[in-house]
């Protein structure tokens, strides 16, 4: 690619500017066009590929989302809820992207984490925890959203731990087999829950779930839930990042690549996967309380296998260890899954209606779910198994470590060596 | 009254775990050659389900099927579906898996994913074009059943099932460990690249594996779609899941392990499904045997990852 544009080094800051303005516009006059939507992500890959600094291409960018947006398109609901929805999947992407980017196990149960959170918020704030806790406590108020993202985090991590620890033993594409057997445990067990006691409400789900409340304003439409998945993804995207290069995403990667060499150099397999499973896991249980508050109303089918594959392929799709690759790889499925197909649906029913396109009902895009993620699975492996955006390595330069201000000697094992010299 | 359904709930087990050992087979063989889960084995005897029940209703539709003796019939449906979802393995194989034979290992196991997705819609398409709906009722070709005394009675087509299912095993048996081919198999499962200098085409090995390994796969559907009457485009994950169980449960890479382990699985689920609910006092019900089959997919990775009939591989560096 970069051979055949020559001098590809980013695309000039004018074009995007222009662009970001142009689309802003569109989302402002027309009311609910996914494509306008779309342009206004595209902006954001424009300006991750734009030339310039990287401060003032962040300072853009929370521009574009923390400004722009809600401001064009703030007291639209299609919008909010469409860009509400994109978040979520970023977010889940994301903390996918540490189990399976990082450190290469390959979890497709991840969605039993989600429904942990979301039921951990679920189950208290509706009348359901009343079923066996005494005293008629529940609902719990709005305001205790707050504090359960931290308990749908710390509840999710433990599931992590606890299904981490005999799952992990396993490797490879057992382990792909083993989590998503227990995803389904997870959900047939959230199905079943019902009885002897009444824990989750079985099938039936829970409802209303109590909306977030801040200093008593009910934050309960999507323009709301916008802005704290927004908080969230900043928080996990920066998770990702410090990850990345510490320590503990150093060992991930080396897990990923060779277990054995891994642990001859002194890594604990058991510690760090576990890392990886709970960090994971963690993610997903903060976004399943958001989830749980936003729909108001969750049943064991918002968790089935079928998510876990969706997300997953937003992982693998985008690049698989790299955070922007994925961003986009969650948008792209989402927008796809969510809007694309619904709109070209509908426009097929409207040639339909107007007699130019005779179409059978059972050939309706909109079902064409598995079969577009099974030809996208399919056409990644076999012609971009990096993805859409590589994950890039950190290049450490030796030779500019060497003659940096630290000396040789104070490196490495040889500092060691130099500190213990007799003076 | 517990007891008195024993025998009831001992053919069901056989015959839903000898479905289970048929299918397993597939996984097992796939995995002794290419060290890898073919994960759409499971959307290929769902296939075979619906190639096979098609077959049957097209042939009642145009009035071949009512003077026709059943066991002609069945052998014929078996014959068709068999070819046509041997076909689509060495098909599946030719383009999704191949080109990542080298690929890591992880990228191949994508693939199968997304071919198991391709071919559920693909199926469901088909199906709500032609018929208008997806769930298909099967024309049921043995009806009756067999008085064991009492109340209790075993099915003909249970009996027929496991009947076939003994012959496809033993026909696969002989084939591995008497003919040419079957050594030739046997050599490329274990080392590739000997296999080759020893002059075995490893490619057309391979494309066997797949041709036997899917053609039981699809048999096993018409077998399944016969017993049960109802298939519809999802019952493959669920029962490829269990097949896969059953493989690493005998042992995956093992042909007798993945036979053994199958009906082993096949009774103890039927026995759970039976007896968890009034043992517990209807705490834990039938609604739990899929748990109870991954539960055990589990313990036997964690405690036996080598399988029941496996040996234990070391890692080579």
């Amino acid at each position: 690619m970069a051979k055949r544009f020559g001098k590809f080094n980013g695309v000039p800051l004018l074009f995007t500017l222009v662009w970001i303005v142009l689309f802003a516009l569109a989302l402002y006059f027309f009311d609910q066009s996914v494509i306008a939507f779309m342009g206004m992500l595209v902006s954001l890959i424009l300006l991750y590929y734009t030339r310039g600094s990287k401060k003032l291409k962040i300072l853009l960018g929370v521009l574009v989302l923390l400004v722009i947006i809600p401001l064009v398109a703030g007291g639209n609901r299609y919008y909010m809820e469409v860009a509400t929805q994109v978040g979520i999947y970023v977010a889940m992407a994301l903390g996918l992207n540490i189990v399976v980017g990082f450190a290469g196990l390959l979890d497709m149960g991840y969605v039993a984490f989600f429904a942990a959170g979301a039921y951990a918020y679920a189950i208290f704030a509706t009348a359901q925890a009343n079923e066996f806790i005494p005293g008629g406590l529940f609902p719990l108020s709005g305001e205790w959203f707050w504090p359960f993202l931290i308990v749908g985090l710390v509840v999710a991590a433990i599931f992590g731990i606890l299904l981490g620890l005999p799952v992990l033993r396993v490797k490879g594409d057992y382990l792909a087999m083993v989590t998503l057997g227990f995803g389904e445990i997870i959900r047939i067990i959230f199905n079943n829950l019902d009885k002897p006691i009444n824990i989750t409400n079985g099938p039936q789900g829970l409802t209303p779930i109590a909306s977030p409340e801040l200093f008593g304003v009910r934050l309960d439409t999507p323009f709301y839930f916008y802005f704290i998945v927004l908080v969230v993804i900043a928080f996990i995207i920066l998770a990702n990042i410090r990850f990345e290069h510490s320590r503990l995403g150093r060992a991930w990667i080396a897990v990923r690549e060779d277990e054995l060499a891994a642990q001859s150099m002194g890594i604990s397999l058991l510690h760090t996967k576990l890392a990886a499973f709970a960090t994971g896991a963690s993610f997903a249980g903060i976004v399943g309380v958001i989830f749980a508050a936003k729909q108001s109303f969750i049943d064991p089918t918002s968790f089935t296998m079928m998510e876990s594959i969706g997300i997953l392929i937003m992982v693998i799709l985008g690049g698989s260890g790299s955070i922007p690759g994925v961003i986009l790889g969650a948008s792209v499925v989402t927008i796809l899954q969510v809007q694309l197909l619904k709109e070209f649906s509908n426009f097929l029913h409207t040639l339909q209606q107007s007699g130019l396109l005779n179409l059978p009902n059972q050939l309706d895009p909109s079902k064409f779910q598995r079969l577009i993620f099974g030809l996208l699975l399919i056409l990644v492996a076999l012609y971009r198994p990096n993805g859409l955006i590589p994950a890039k390595r950190k290049k450490n330069d030796l030779e500019a470590i060497k003659q940096s201000k630290h000396a040789s000697e104070s490196l490495g094992i040889l500092s060691k060596l130099s500190r213990n010299k007799p003076s | 009254m517990l007891l008195s359904i024993l025998p009831q709930v001992l053919v069901d087990g056989l015959t839903l775990g000898f479905m289970y050992a048929v299918v397993a087979l597939g996984y097992t063989m796939v995995y002794g050659i290419l060290e890898f889960i073919n994960f759409a084995h499971g959307e290929i005897f769902m296939v075979g389900a619906f190639v096979g029940t098609e077959v049957l209703l097209i042939s009642d539709s145009l009035g071949v099927l009512q003077g026709m003796n059943p066991f002609v019939a069945l052998f014929l449906t078996l014959i068709i579906a068999m070819i046509f979802t041997g076909a689509l393995g060495v098909l599946i194989e030719r383009v999704a898996y191949r080109p990542l034979r080298s690929a890591p290992r992880l990228v191949p196991l994508i693939s199968a994913i997304g071919v198991s997705f391709l071919l559920q819609d693909l199926v469901r398409f088909t199906e709500a074009l032609a018929r208008n709906e997806f769930y298909l009722n099967s024309p049921t070709l043995f009806s009756g059943a067999i008085p064991l005394g009492g109340n209790v009675s075993i099915s003909i087509k249970g009996i027929i099932v496991i009947v076939l299912a003994i012959i496809l095993m033993f026909a696969l048996n002989m084939f591995v460990n008497k003919t040419k081919w079957g050594i030739a198999m046997r050599a490329v499962a274990q080392d590739q690249s000997t296999a080759s200098l020893m002059s075995i085409n490893v490619d057309k090995v391979i494309m066997l594996t797949f041709l036997i390994g899917s053609s039981l796969g699809g048999a096993t559907g018409v077998l399944f779609a016969q017993n049960y009457g109802t298939i519809d485009p999802y019952i493959g994950f669920i029962l490829g899941m269990k097949a896969f169980t059953a493989a690493v449960l005998g042992g995956i890479g093992n042909i007798r392990g993945a036979m053994i382990g199958g009906v082993l699985l096949g009774l103890l689920e039927a026995l759970a499904g039976a007896y968890m609910g009034p043992l517990t006092d209807g705490a834990f019900g039938a609604e739990y045997k899929d748990v109870f089959a991954f539960a055990i997919l589990i313990l036997v990775l964690l405690f036996k990852p080598e399988g029941l009939f496996g040996e234990a591989v070391k890692e080579k560096v």
